[in-house]
């Protein structure tokens, strides 16, 4: 039994159908509630729902303190080859995209670490382009190595991999995956993956569990909106960290709501989360999911990031850059994955944050290994 | 001869397992035995010889939560 | 239907019962009928040769699933040992494990029971470990292949009711296999208020058993089991929990 034979059930679920029967006292009886289920996170998604968005908020914050406190944990990501053999339709990286491939040697990456450690955060999730051939297991093991001198705590965002390659970096260092579904829709998934390894959706929605089982610490799922209808996809991505959550108790399950930033290989979006349904879904997740961490990305503007921290959040990235390499001086005609919105610094975005009455956590753990 | 029952040393003349549980009263189907710390089949109680030294742990359900 | 699936068994009554204590054996198959309970725990002890034997078994209706438990056992070795005699006697694969080596409060040795259920797991029985309610013991048990768990709810034959109700509740949240309350339910009321939390089904003997009449009392448990399950599908009504507003956390979205 996998999370594929649990959406596998969902085949014939008709989400419109379904939110045409909700009414307004479903959404406040599942208000009242402590623990949702899955009818109640679809009363919180469904469009009548809107209507009571601020009373979602006022619970959403309300429970992440009771749960997390007032703290706010930050990660930095590092970009380190956009070499990449999937064909996603939507992304700038993709495989037949013209543009000039790089990946950093261990000595560039040491200088990125070395900056990037100077802003104080020790949390670094560091990605690649999905390709074996360019950043294969032995490569990753010794950028592994290398990062665990600046930063106790290392993510990974990269191809995905099999339970003993996974083991095989958690040894190394890594304690925390973060891999996307992108869609959940099967056959969107299809059409936006038109070749590569990522086509395989069974492979890819498998993941995080192998992740799990490797014994990550944490794993952070997420769709990206604006590749499906996004009601379902949100309801999606909710049952899944709800499924790994209850599945692996030992592991952290983090969700993130990335949006299809469109300055992104000029992808034809047919659907758009808008930022007033982005904050019923983030507050949706939160009751539904109340131990579930949840991320906000640079991909947000530094407006909409201030005002949704209050509201659900609990680790946001900061001062990013989302190209190879992309920390300290840089060529012209280095490309960004996606562009960003929050360009600020990252003693910006703590003093924002601090201002806002929260905690900042740069550094959650460390392990002490003999 | 001296065999061992339920922890205790007894003295018995009996030569199966059959005879000696019909002796002490026993409802056959009510009991379990273990031989030697074995448990032993009903319907092979009679094959079973008894011998000098042996272990016997004669069992039954009885109320429990 | 609400069934009650444990091992191969499909349930429709929740109420487990116990046939020790009672002032005569034929109570036990009144009790029984008039409860309506499915399944029943025996246990196994030496032949009291001055006593004579009575056969328990014979009083308890061929339709009501036996459960012998492995009371007495203060190891794992022993538990093991107890179940194989209680299948070889005919009882069949189900076996409630019960390891205590704590004379005082009879409380369960978790690790013992975790290592017993393993063994018997891989035998092919139906384990149903009797445990202190701990949320990683659960895990395991879940793990090494247990039909259910059975914590308790307070030390037996306290009747004391369920007093370590916030451990159980995390367990009845978290834990996908049946969740049986035994030990300490003392009244139908406390028999409700488990099943109202989601318990999947509640074991009760000496309350029964040492009432005044244990048959009216079986029905009594049986009623509350009901009711108390009934309510939480229904899915009670949440106690009011009003937002005080203090100041709006998504006017920007309106600006």
């Amino acid at each position: 039994m996998s999370f594929k034979d649990i959406i596998k059930q969902y085949e014939d679920f008709n989400i419109k159908d379904h939110f045409s029967k909700v009414t307004l006292e479903d959404v406040d009886k599942s208000l009242k509630k402590d623990k949702l289920s899955e009818n109640d996170l679809l009363n919180l998604l469904s469009p009548v729902a809107a209507e009571r968005i601020e009373e979602m908020a006022q619970l959403s914050h309300k429970k992440t303190v009771q749960y997390f406190g007032r703290t706010i944990s930050l990660y930095i990501p590092l970009y380190i080859s956009n070499y990449c053999s999937n064909g996603c339709t939507y992304c700038g990286f993709h495989a037949e995209s013209k543009m000039k491939r790089s990946k950093l040697s261990l000595a560039e990456i040491e200088e990125q670490a070395i900056i990037i450690s100077k802003t104080g955060i020790k949390h670094i999730l560091f990605l690649t382009g999905e390709s074996e051939k360019a950043t294969p297991i032995s490569y990753l093991v010794e950028v592994v190595k290398l990062l665990k001198k600046y930063f106790p705590s290392i993510s990974i965002e990269i191809f995905p991999m099999s339970v003993e390659d996974y083991s095989t970096l958690k040894e190394a260092g890594v304690d925390g995956l973060t891999v996307y579904q992108e869609v959940y829709d099967r056959e969107i998934y299809k059409v936006v993956h038109p070749y590569g390894r990522k086509r395989d959706y069974d492979f890819r929605i498998e993941t995080p569990e192998r992740g799990a089982e490797a014994g990550f610490r944490l794993v952070n799922i997420g769709a990206l909106f604006g590749l499906g209808d996004i009601a379902s996809e949100a309801f999606y991505t909710a049952i899944h960290a709800k499924y790994l959550d209850d599945k692996y108790p030992n592991t952290e399950i983090a969700v993130s709501l990335p949006r299809i930033n469109s300055a992104e290989n000029e992808f034809e979006q047919e659907y758009r989360l808008d930022d007033q349904t982005f904050v019923q879904y983030l507050t949706a997740f939160r009751l539904f999911l109340p131990r579930v961490g949840i991320n906000i990305s640079t991909r947000e503007n530094a407006e909409f990031r201030d005002n949704v921290l209050p509201l659900g959040v609990t680790r946001y990235s900061a001062g990013s850059k989302t190209e190879v390499g992309g920390y300290g001086e840089q060529d012209d005609d280095n490309v960004p994955q996606f562009d960003i919105s929050d360009t600020r610094s990252v003693d910006e975005t703590v003093k924002m944050i601090e201002e806002k009455g929260f905690q900042v956590v740069k550094k959650d753990w460390e392990l002490i290994n003999e | 001869m001296k065999i061992v029952v339920n922890g205790k040393v007894e003295n018995t003349d009996q030569d199966t397992i059959l005879n000696y549980i019909l002796e002490k009263n026993l409802e056959p189907k009510t009991v379990i035995v273990e031989y030697n710390f074995k448990i032993v089949k009903k319907d092979t109680w009679n094959n079973v010889k008894i011998k000098d030294g042996d272990n016997l742990e004669i069992l039954n359900f009885v109320g429990g939560g | 239907m609400d069934i009650l699936k444990i091992g191969n068994k499909e349930f429709s009554n929740r109420l487990l019962t116990g046939t020790g204590k009672f002032s005569s054996k034929k109570l036990i198959t009144e009790m029984l009928k008039a409860s309506g309970s499915e399944m029943i725990t025996v246990a196994l002890r030496r032949v009291d040769f001055a006593a004579g034997n009575e056969n328990i078994i014979e009083y308890i209706p061929k339709n009501v699933v036996l459960l012998p438990n492995t009371s007495g056992a203060r190891t794992a070795e022993e538990a093991v040992r107890i179940a194989r005699i209680a299948r070889e006697a005919g009882c069949g694969d189900f076996i409630k494990i019960e390891i205590i080596t704590d004379t005082k409060y009879l409380m369960p040795d978790n690790e013992e029971t975790l290592k017993a259920t393993k063994i018997l797991v891989s035998e092919g029985f139906h384990v149903l470990p009797y445990v202190m309610p701990d949320l990683t013991y659960s895990y395991k048990l879940v793990e090494a292949g247990a039909a259910a768990v059975m914590p308790l709810g307070s030390p037996i034959g306290s009747n004391r009711g369920i007093r370590l109700k916030e451990v159980i509740q995390i367990l009845i949240d978290n834990i996908d296999i049946p969740v049986i309350v035994d030990a300490g339910i003392g009244r139908p009321s406390q028999a409700a208020e488990a099943m109202e939390m989601g318990a999947d089904a509640v074991l009760v003997n000496t309350a029964i058993s040492a009432a005044e009449d244990p048959v009216a009392m079986g029905k009594a448990f049986s009623l509350a089991v009901q009711s108390g399950r009934m309510a939480y599908l229904a899915k009670l009504a949440e106690e009011s929990k009003t937002a005080n507003a203090s100041s709006p956390l998504t006017g920007f979205l309106r600006e």
